[in-house]
């Protein structure tokens, strides 16, 4: 679908990419993300092609990036914005026209969303009147109207409140079971784990980790397991088949978070077994928030 | 290209729509037609003072009797009847004025006027010129000097402009091409600034918006400022429009309704064809030429058509060099107040030449530095639209038209260098080093 290749990209005195390269496959859900000032949004802003980089090219579906690719894109910056003195309905299809929509299909689209989020009274309000959570909606129908088959979210759950964005989040699911390839940024890791198939991670204008979701917490694992179990305090002696990496005595219960070294979870339960009851034993794998922050502070 | 037709619609759109434009677009006809209004108050007015009145004189000095000239509006009747039979009459002829003169007239408020109603300021004004006139005469008679000789001597002058051009000798009036020029100069000149600022204002809007990313990633930013101009342009050319047909539409109707027979006579006219030898004389109007006639008269020597093209012409072409630049201060800044360094600049050049036209340029439309001026495309606007009705040489006037071409192309190129950075930098204070930097950007 979209194919990122060594982009680099020189302001005056600093550098917002550096030779980033990335693959966004159809049909994906694809997380971007990055502290402040990695270079997202710079990136974002060239797939748009609202700047040009200095090096580097950009395939959309095998084709090199070039101006009717534009219709085929939806993009929703992070610093949301519209019109404030003109009526919601009029701007919506001004903006869908720009993207290549005639007026009567822009109208019949807007008429189905509307109708779909429930906001037809909109139609002739000015954005002014409108709450900031209503204006990022319109804002998000603007984005999708011209059913773009690539949609750029720059950070799309700022601003809304939980409700308003579990709604989008399942509009956002929903374009893409239709087939629209999704590309967005955020901070929020929770939305990440939930909805991504993929990531990349940039930071200081470097790429610093990309991959499929899974792949790249299993990476990450290390065997590491946490145990809880009821009875007495166990101690410790050297004969068991893990070493302990902390202890925490619970109201009832006892944790403990082990490593195994080449051992399996099974040869720690033949440890076990005899000696406590076991209450639950899991594997822990690093949340995409861990590898994150252990990622960028390895960087620093 | 369709892109641009659909910004310059909606920029077009949104302002026309505006309440503020229709006002603007109604208050010029409207002000003219108070004028209108308030001419034909006036001449209803006129009719007032128009009317005849007999002033009867009672003079006891015996200087004055019979020596009064009838006037249109006033007649002059000795009066030899006693005093109180004279007050007497007044009360039936409600009209008249008793002037009385006592003998010794010289007395402060010796000399009083009698009448029914209040003797307007006019009436009173001609009486004492004559009184004037006829009292040094009778002075200067007693001193032995010949009153005949000395009028004869008396000269009255007064210089007719007439204008030497191919097809002959024909009418000039410096007082009208003076005015013409001082109007269309303070006009380019409020025009530029007020449509000028508009683009700049929907820029500044557009960025603390933050919909311009939304649109830049549909057009380029090239395309978003040229159809901003272009749309802003394009209601400012409306409105002048609307302006002249309204205002000529109040004209036409005003003339009809409250000037009916009142409007200037006619003046008969006399043509030559060219090479022919201009006539010796004139036909001359046969009563005085009215002030208000005079006036007309002048406005009709000035070349409405050609003044009108001029300024179309260099409100295009000025309005485009400067609201590219304007556009480009727009991109530079978050908000209106920070306008102002980079505002200074751009419109000293206007402005200074905006401040000589009144006084060295009217005087001296032909001089060295008026050419200049109208030549280097920044001051060209103002310094042409002086110029013009004093009639300036084709040469000059399609080198400074050619001179605006390339000066608004150029603007144009430069400010949408800087704009298309401009637009997408928030939050930042910008010095004219960043601007420099943004220019030579690469895309």
């Amino acid at each position: 679908m979209l194919s990122i290749r060594n982009i680099v990209k020189q302001y005056a005195g600093h550098c917002a990419l550096s030779d980033v390269s990335l693959e966004v496959e159809s049909g994906q859900i694809f997380g971007l993300l990055g502290p402040n000032g990695a270079g997202k949004t710079s990136l974002i802003r060239i797939i748009n092609q609202i700047t040009a980089p200095d090096s580097g090219e950009i395939f959309f579906n095998g084709e090199k990036l070039n101006q009717s690719h534009i219709e085929r894109i939806g993009y929703m910056p992070e610093e949301r914005g519209l019109y404030k003195k003109m009526e919601i309905g009029e701007q919506m299809i001004y903006l869908a026209r720009l993207k290549g929509l005639s007026r009567d299909e822009a109208r019949k689209r807007l008429k189905y969303w509307f109708e779909k989020l429930k906001i037809e009274s909109w139609w002739t309000k000015k954005v002014e009147e409108l709450s900031k959570g209503m204006q990022q909606k319109a804002q998000f129908v603007a984005t999708i109207l011209h059913e773009p088959e690539l949609i750029i979210l720059d950070e799309p759950f700022s601003g809304f409140d939980p409700v308003n964005a579990e709604e989008i989040k399942d509009e956002i699911l929903e374009l893409n079971k239709k087939g629209a390839t999704i590309l967005f940024s955020t901070h929020r890791m929770e939305s990440v784990e939930e909805m991504c198939s993929a990531i990349a991670l940039i930071n200081k204008s470097k790429k610093i980790l990309d991959g499929k979701v899974r792949d790249i917490r299993n990476s990450y694992r290390n065997d590491t397991y946490l145990v809880e179990y009821i009875g007495d305090k166990l101690s410790f002696d050297g004969s068991q088949p893990f070493d302990v990496v902390a202890e925490t005595a619970n109201y009832d219960s006892n944790t403990l978070r082990i490593q195994l070294n080449g051992k399996t979870s099974n040869d720690v339960l033949q440890y076990l077994m005899p000696r406590v009851r076991i209450n639950m034993l899991q594997e822990v794998i690093p949340s995409l928030n861990e590898v994150f922050i252990n990622k960028v502070n390895l960087n620093k | 290209m369709n892109k641009i037709l659909l910004i310059i619609q909606r920029e077009y759109l949104t302002r026309v729509k505006k309440k503020s434009f229709v006002v603007m677009t109604l208050l010029v006809p409207g002000l003219i037609l108070a004028m209108y209004a308030i001419i034909a108050l006036i001449y209803a007015n006129s009719d007032e003072i128009n009317a005849k009145h007999l002033v009867q004189v009672h003079d006891e000095s015996g200087i004055f009797k019979g020596k009064f000239h009838n006037k249109k509006t006033l007649l002059f009747a000795d009066n030899n009847k006693p005093l109180d039979e004279a007050k007497a009459d007044l009360k039936k002829n409600h009209d008249d004025f008793l002037l009385i003169i006592p003998t010794d007239f010289t007395k402060q408020d010796g000399i009083k006027i009698l009448s029914e109603s209040k003797p307007n300021f006019t009436i009173v004004g001609t009486i004492e010129d004559q009184m004037n006139q006829i009292a040094s005469g009778n002075s200067m008679v007693k001193a032995g000097i010949d009153t005949a000789k000395l009028n004869a001597i008396k000269s009255d002058i007064s210089i007719k402009a007439m204008e030497v051009t191919d097809k002959g000798v024909k009418d000039s009036s410096i007082g009208a091409a003076y005015g013409a020029g001082i109007a269309g100069a303070i006009l380019i000149y409020i025009s530029l600034f007020i449509y000028g600022a508009q683009v700049m204002r929907g820029v500044i809007e557009e960025k603390t918006n933050r919909i311009i990313e939304v649109i830049v990633s549909s057009v380029k930013p090239f395309q978003l400022m040229l159809g901003k101009i272009i749309g802003v342009g394009m209601v400012g050319l409306t409105q002048f429009m609307l302006w002249i047909v309204l205002s000529t539409g109040v004209t036409v109707i005003a003339g009809n309704v409250f000037m009916k027979d009142k409007g200037p006579e006619k003046i008969e006219k006399t043509y030559h064809k060219p090479g022919e030898k201009a006539p010796a004389a004139v036909t001359q109007n046969t009563t005085p030429k009215s002030p208000a006639i005079a006036f007309f008269d002048s406005l009709k020597t000035i070349r409405f058509a050609y003044i009108l093209g001029c300024f179309v012409f260099y409100f295009i072409t000025g309005y485009l060099l400067y609201s590219a630049l304007f556009a480009a201060v727009g991109s530079a800044v978050d908000s209106e107040t920070e306008t102002q360094q980079f505002m200074f600049p751009i419109t000293l050049p206007l402005l200074f030449t905006y401040i000589l036209s009144f006084s060295f340029l009217i005087n001296n439309p032909d001089s060295s530095l008026a050419f200049w001026l109208s030549v280097i495309p920044f001051t060209a606007p103002v310094a042409m639209m002086v110029r013009v009705p004093f009639g300036v040489p084709d040469w000059q006037l399609a080198l400074s038209g050619a001179m605006m071409i390339i000066g608004f192309l150029f603007t144009t190129w430069v400010a949408a260098r800087i704009y298309r950075v401009g637009i997408l930098m928030y939050g930042k204070k910008t010095s004219y080093k960043e601007l420099a930097k943004w220019f030579f950007y690469k895309e």
